[in-house]
């Protein structure tokens, strides 16, 4: 049982060593060095990670380039965010309002009662459910529907980003359902729990590295099954695993599906930490970041993706505050570079470059490991 | 629709049928570029935007020149500034073909996401080059006014000038495609590379010169742009998704297609945009195209071309 878990779940030795460095790394070196404003913004970086992962799956080893991934996400964010506007729009502080007892931006549209949309979002319970099961609804239906006609490759992904375009232009142009441009802000609590105090955001942050790292290994599962040889069987050679009597396309939906609830939790993630959503973090130019932050990771590799994400946000954040200019210069450079030097990213840097390396320092240290033993009493001699 | 009258209606429909046909007339120039870029070679330029940018800047230096070096020339330079936004959005274009997308041909998805960079670096240059603020080029006296058919229609002339120039370049693409030895090589080349390559067909320089022609028709799009919008250094990139969705919705690789699609899908919009507001009618316009598009993914037209 134990063994199985070792080697299914978390990848055999590598895949656990990976894993335990990066637990470190979010769980320790960051809190410890950080203080708790940077920290919540490595918290929102590591949200866009849980889409990096997504994609990871989905265009890594099923070789389906989604340009929507944002549109999950905004799902995700959306359903939280829904639920949080509404605890905090209760009767005492929306008393001043013309209609108590409704989101403000509702109030200013002049809605005058609660879409019916809105209605089930009173529920922690069904929103939660929402947030799982509202992405794979819809990365179920477009995947049917592209995928059972073999549409694939540039075709999938073109029409991905049209949809991302639709929903952003859908949410800004519905301002008195969505909250327009600016979004769905001013969220205070969670079931009654103040999320913006100093140790719920240590929390949240706990939460969502420990969300992401289970998400991780599940992918890792899954990618250990059978589904995964044949994902990689078919991202190889397609009409082969069709011809031996496979039906792709519903590995592919799967797939798809699972790389959509995982940047929906990321995204109800991202709400309850960063403390608003709004359209600008779904649309077609976050989307296609999200490949990006996969891409810098190493598109097959489902840790490297998290790493790639913090890098490349570090990046931005660390440039846009000083040369705002260069940024723009530098993610093209880096969306040019990533598929024209180096395909693989992170991790294949690190399997050219450092693997070796650190393989023969850790040989060595295995062979000095007995003698370590005499050596004080040689170093005694020797003085 | 209660509260307009036959007339009124009848009004509506003209004006806005001719507003979207000065956005078909871009949006068509615009996919004629991609079609045979996307279509004719299997290469995904998100950059294409950009490349109507430069065409529209170019415009705008020419109008800027003229007016301070040969007031004289002003009625007469917007024909020439057409042929150098052409000619410059070709070589950029011959420069991008050469240095990037002839090392990706064999990885689609990845020359998406090495295109998208190009366009970022594309568009932070036009930021730093004419700054964030929109520009507009000062157009000759004779595209100013509008032409009155009626008392209730009024038709601008930049419209007609616009479509002029589409229906131009749209009859010039297929006789260059159809009508020309080049053509026949880049057809050849679509259908069959490795073939196309035995008989002597020189594919490289095939594939060099169609990417530059699509970017040099992206930039004649920019050109038209300029006479019924201002530009500003992410102008281009705005129309990228709609002109994606006119290639792919009229059939990649038929030039026909193309032309009827980017029409339906100019017009619905413009016709949409006027009953509802401006979000909804886009929104209720690419919606129905994607359902389209998922019930029959090859588009309208599909050539007889085997893989």
């Amino acid at each position: 049982m134990m063994n199985a878990f070792y080697s299914k779940w978390l990848g055999g030795k590598r895949g656990a060593i990976e894993l335990a460095v990066l637990a470190a790394f979010i769980f320790i070196v960051m809190p410890l060095w950080l203080d708790i404003f940077r920290l919540n913004m490595v918290g929102k970086y590591l949200t866009y990670a849980f889409a990096a992962v997504g994609l990871v799956m989905v265009w890594g080893y099923g070789g389906i380039l989604s340009l929507g991934q944002g549109i999950f996400f905004g799902i995700g964010g959306y359903c939280m965010a829904m639920f949080l506007k509404l605890e905090a729009s209760d009767l005492a502080s929306t008393a001043r309002q013309t209609t108590p007892g409704i989101p403000d931006f509702m109030d200013w549209n002049q809605v005058t009662s609660l879409p019916l949309i809105w209605e089930p979002f009173h529920s922690l319970t069904f929103t939660l459910i929402a947030i799982l099961v509202l992405p794979s609804v819809v990365a179920y239906v477009i995947g049917v529907a592209m995928f059972k006609r073999r549409v694939g490759g540039v075709y999938f992904s073109i029409i991905t980003q049209a949809i991302a375009a639709i929903l952003t232009i859908l949410v800004v142009g519905q301002q008195g359902m969505t909250g327009g441009i600016n979004g769905i802000t001013d969220l205070k609590t969670l079931h009654g729990w103040n999320i913006n105090t100093n140790s719920a955001k240590y929390i949240l942050y706990y939460l969502n590295g420990a969300l992401l790292i289970g998400a991780i290994v599940l992918c890792k599962f899954v990618l250990s099954s059978k589904l995964g040889r044949l994902l990689l069987a078919m991202r190889d050679k397609e009409d082969r695993v069709r011809f031996s009597g496979y039906d792709v396309a519903n590995f592919k939906i799967f797939t798809f599906s699972l790389g959509a609830v995982i940047s929906a939790i990321g995204g109800a993630m991202f709400t309850l930490q960063v403390g608003f959503m709004s359209p600008s973090i779904i649309g077609i130019v976050p989307s296609i970041e999200m490949v990006i932050f996969a891409a810098i990771g190493g598109r097959m590799s489902l840790v490297g993706a998290v790493y790639g994400t913090l890098l490349v946000n570090y990046g931005k954040t660390a440039f846009s505050e000083s040369f705002p200019s260069l940024w723009l210069f530098l993610m093209g450079a880096l969306f040019i570079g990533v598929v024209m030097v180096f395909p693989n990213g992170l991790a294949g840097l690190y399997d050219t470059y450092l693997k070796g390396r650190l393989e023969k320092v850790m040989a060595k240290l295995r062979e000095r490991g007995p003698l370590r033993k005499l050596s004080p009493v040689k170093a005694g001699v020797q003085k | 629709m209660d509260g307009y009258s036959l007339t009124d209606l009848w009004s509506i429909l003209v004006m806005q049928g001719f507003s979207g046909l000065s956005l078909f007339s871009v949006l068509l120039l615009m996919a004629l570029g991609l079609a045979i870029i996307f279509g004719q070679m299997g290469v995904i330029n998100m950059a294409h935007g950009e490349f109507m940018t430069i065409g529209a800047y170019t415009i705008y230096l020419c109008s800027k020149i003229t007016e301070q070096y040969f007031p004289a020339l002003m009625p007469y330079y917007f024909v020439i500034a057409i042929f150098a936004a052409f000619a410059i959005a070709f070589a950029i274009g011959y420069l991008v073909e050469f240095s990037l997308i002839r090392h990706l041909y064999k990885r689609p998805l990845d020359t998406l996401l090495a295109t998208w960079g190009l366009s970022l670096i594309m568009q932070q240059i036009f930021r730093s080059t004419f700054g964030a603020r929109e520009v507009s080029a000062t157009l000759p006296d004779w595209l100013m006014g509008s032409w009155k058919p009626t008392p209730d229609i009024d038709i601008p002339l930049n419209g007609l000038f616009v479509m002029g120039i589409s229906i131009i370049v749209t009859i010039a693409v297929v006789l260059f495609l159809y009508r020309t030895s080049w053509g026949l090589k880049v057809r050849a080349t679509t259908q069959n590379r490795v073939m196309a390559g035995a008989v002597g067909i020189n594919t490289k320089k095939v594939d060099r010169i169609t990417f530059a022609v699509g970017c040099g028709i992206a930039g004649i799009a920019g050109a038209s742009f300029t006479t019924i919008a201002s530009t500003g250094p992410t102008s281009g990139s705005l129309y990228i998704v709609d002109t994606f969705l006119v290639v792919v919705f009229g059939g990649a690789s038929s030039v026909v297609g193309t032309v009827l699609s980017a029409f339906s899908i100019a017009q619905a919009q413009s016709i949409l945009t006027f009953f509802m507001t401006e979000a909804m009618g886009k929104v209720v316009t690419l919606m129905a195209i994607i359902v389209i598009l998922m019930l029959r993914p090859e588009g309208l037209f599909t050539s007889k071309v085997r893989r």
